[in-house]
């Protein structure tokens, strides 16, 4: 099932990413043992003039993540008509072992490319490479995600059988069936909710608190924001699968997390993970870069960006709270009083 | 944010002009690349459009067939079959339905002969009558006889008023068609009253239910074939998706050429480009600021290809009915379809498209820009 037009273009870029990651980790490591600003050797020269190829390219690769992760989707959700039993992108992703990991690991090499590309525009702002090690450093530790994420997609590609009869997502995300998706799903509506929107309503107090203070203080109140950020995504999450789409489908026993991403749901889904998924990664690139100690060439420009960063994730946490409260709102279904 | 911008517009400036002043070596580049997406983006708009076509006929399609096997060939169901297959629950609305091909020796053409199945009664067909499809009606100048003569399959001749002419809205169904009266159709093809039917269709109550009924169905009639809706817009569905994809492989070749032919282009820096970039150095430029300015020139040439391509291959498929790859995705037959393509385009296939097209070019050039990027001023101003 290869040939398949967005399969390929999907292949080709799972391909490129790693023929790059695989092209740029040497290249990391060396860089790593023998980088030395203040050394005038042919060496370092070398490894200033290598740093601007791998750092386009890997800039570029990171960027193509996001398209990469939506077509990704969006062609699984497409493909459903091809298997039995598949009414969503679920039913594809389950047609063999492949699928599930395959998407996990692209929504990590996501949050990972996210918080690269805030890395790496840090460390633009000085000119004496004040990131650098970190940078190739988390280019390391990103290589492994990002090649099993390049694996995986290939298995699961190549392995597609449309003989296989898989499962519907309302046979996974039901409080009756077995594994975390279905535990989650039994989670209550009213705690869920009011946990989600107290930790939104928390966030956006210390996004305001990073906008107020700025500076040195403001750096550790971001470093605390960019965590809670971060760690809001799983929450809400789990408040997609347990109460929002039950409200989106009008059914409190329909608790699928793709759903919603379908037309007859007017796109919500969209609404509702764009906003989450760019809030919550750039609020890991913030906590990322907010317990780096911070260097002194960039003292001047890095809270400011920092701060514009924190701003930028909130506004777009609480668009995804705006979305799911009209979710909610616009439903005719009740689930608490 | 604002400098940001402003800074992105003062590259993209300088850049459209550098590439101003090397017009000729840009259009051929531009001229390969749109080529290349007029190509690909050809077939991906042709594929998609045949698609929305057959899964808009397939709406009206009965749910479920079943068809009777002898020998693992597809035979005549037997009568008896109706009534079996009402007195499972959940049916509704089972008709055993007459319909066969037949080769028309004077002109090569087959066509689809049918019994009008009554259930719209502009089609209804009384003996003696005839409703045919545009294309039948145009090969045996059917409008200009009001008759239809056909051959018999046994050799006699059969002779039948003209009724109705179906226009060409529903041609890529109805192209073919000869609808006639039960009686008529049955002394054409000489078929005896309990002979049965060529298959029967039927209704299933609930939708969701459709799997279980054909499960039923299989458990009741062992030998017949249960063929779904479902069924047939899959396969469907597959066989495009795979025709168009190995068509976009084979084209991917070209894709390759185009890479090679760009990297080309871009590794061999003539003379006075490097002297430009040299000068841009000694300027005070940034190798960073270089790479952004090279990067900018291939965005651009991209997306003038990439729209220029694209919009071409609208109006290539759309307009003028994709006549240079029709053949290739769609099949050939002597009374072949003139049905106008609905436009039909989703963002998935643009993002495909893009990916499909893009990203090599970017790829291929990426290392030879850098070289380029990395030169020292005064080697090259010496």
């Amino acid at each position: 099932m290869i040939f398949d037009p967005p399969i390929m273009a999907l292949l080709l870029l799972a391909t490129l990413t790693m023929v790059a990651v695989l092209a740029a980790a040497p290249f990391a490591a060396y860089l790593l043992r023998h980088w030395n600003l203040e050394s005038g050797h042919a060496r370092q020269i070398r490894l200033e003039r290598g740093t601007h190829l791998v750092s386009t390219v890997w800039m570029l690769i990171m960027l193509l993540q996001v398209p990469a992760l939506a077509l990704f989707v969006h062609n699984a959700d497409r493909m459903a008509v091809l298997f039995t039993g598949a009414m969503c992108a679920v039913g594809t992703l389950n047609v063999n072992q492949w699928g599930m990991p395959a998407f996990l690991s692209q929504v990590a090499v996501f949050f990972g490319a996210l918080a690269w590309l805030l890395m790496n525009t840090a460390d633009n702002l000085g000119k004496d490479y004040p990131f650098i090690r970190h940078k190739y450093g988390l280019l390391l530790a990103l290589a492994p995600v990002v090649v099993t994420a390049g694996v995986m997609e290939w298995l699961y590609f190549l392995n597609l059988d449309p003989n296989v009869i898989t499962s519907c997502c309302s046979r996974l995300f039901t409080p009756e069936g077995s594994g975390v998706q279905a535990d989650i799903s039994t989670f209550p509506a009213k705690p869920t909710l009011i946990a989600l929107f107290g930790a939104l309503s928390a966030l956006l107090v210390l996004a305001g608190l990073v906008w107020g203070v700025g500076g040195g203080a403001g750096k550790r109140v971001a470093a605390v924001y960019g965590l809670l950020g971060a760690l809001f995504f799983p929450l809400a999450i789990v408040a997609i699968i347990s109460v929002i789409s039950p409200y989106v489908y009008e059914t409190p026993n329909h608790h699928c997390p793709f759903c919603i991403l379908k037309p007859q749901y007017g796109f919500i889904g969209y609404a509702l993970y764009a906003p989450l998924f760019f809030g919550s990664g750039l609020a890991l690139g913030v906590f990322v870069l907010g317990i780096l100690p911070m260097p002194e060439s960039v003292r001047a420009a890095l809270p400011e960006r920092l701060r514009r960063w924190t701003a930028a994730s909130a506004l777009l946490l609480a668009l995804f709270g705006l979305a799911a409260f009209y979710a909610i709102w616009r439903s005719h279904l009740v689930m608490f009083h | 944010m604002f400098h940001w911008l402003a800074r992105q517009r003062y590259l993209m400036d300088y850049t459209l002009a550098a590439m101003w002043r090397r017009k000729w070596r840009n259009l051929v580049l531009l001229v390969v690349f749109t080529l290349v997406v007029f190509l690909l983006a050809s077939v991906s708009f042709f594929g998609s459009a045949v698609r929305f076509e057959a899964k808009r006929a397939l709406k009206f399609a009965p749910e479920v067939m079943v068809q009777n096997l002898v020998l693992g060939r597809h035979a005549l169901a037997p009568a008896d079959w109706v009534d079996k297959l009402k007195g499972i629950r959940g049916t509704r609305n089972v008709r055993g339905r007459l319909w066969g091909y037949f080769y028309d020796q004077g002109n090569g053409a087959n066509y689809t002969v049918m019994v009008a199945d009554g259930s719209d009664p502009s089609l209804a067909v009384a003996p003696g009558e005839v409703i045919v499809g545009a294309g039948v009606a145009r090969v045996r100048e059917v409008e200009k006889l009001r008759n239809l003569l056909l051959l018999r399959p046994d050799g006699k001749l059969f002779k039948l008023r003209a009724k109705r002419i179906l226009s060409d809205d529903s041609a890529l169904l109805t192209h073919d068609l000869v609808l006639l009266s039960e009686a008529d159709f049955r002394e054409f093809f000489n078929l005896p009253r309990d002979a049965g039917f060529t298959d029967i269709a039927l209704e299933v109550r609930n939708r969701r239910e459709v799997a279980t009924i054909a499960n039923k169905i299989s458990q009741r009639l062992p030998n017949a074939r249960v063929v779904t809706r479902e069924d047939i817009l899959r396969t469907y569905e597959n066989v495009f998706s795979w025709r168009e994809g190995v068509l976009q492989a084979m084209l991917a070749a070209s894709l390759a050429a185009f890479a090679i032919f760009a990297f080309d282009k871009a590794s061999g820096l003539s003379a006075e480009e490097r002297r430009e970039i040299g000068i841009l150095k000694a300027l005070g430029w940034d190798t960073s600021d270089i790479l952004a300015m090279k990067l900018w020139e291939g965005a651009l040439l991209a997306l003038f290809a990439f729209l220029i391509g694209a919009v071409a291959a609208y109006a290539h498929v759309f307009l003028f009915q994709a006549g240079v790859l029709a053949p290739v995705l769609k099949g050939w037959a002597v009374l072949y379809p003139q049905a106008p393509l609905t436009p039909q385009i989703d963002r998935l296939q643009l993002v495909t498209l893009a990916m499909l097209t893009i990203v090599p070019f970017i790829a291929a050039t990426l290392v030879p820009v850098w070289k380029a990027a990395i030169t020292d001023p005064e080697v090259v101003m010496r």
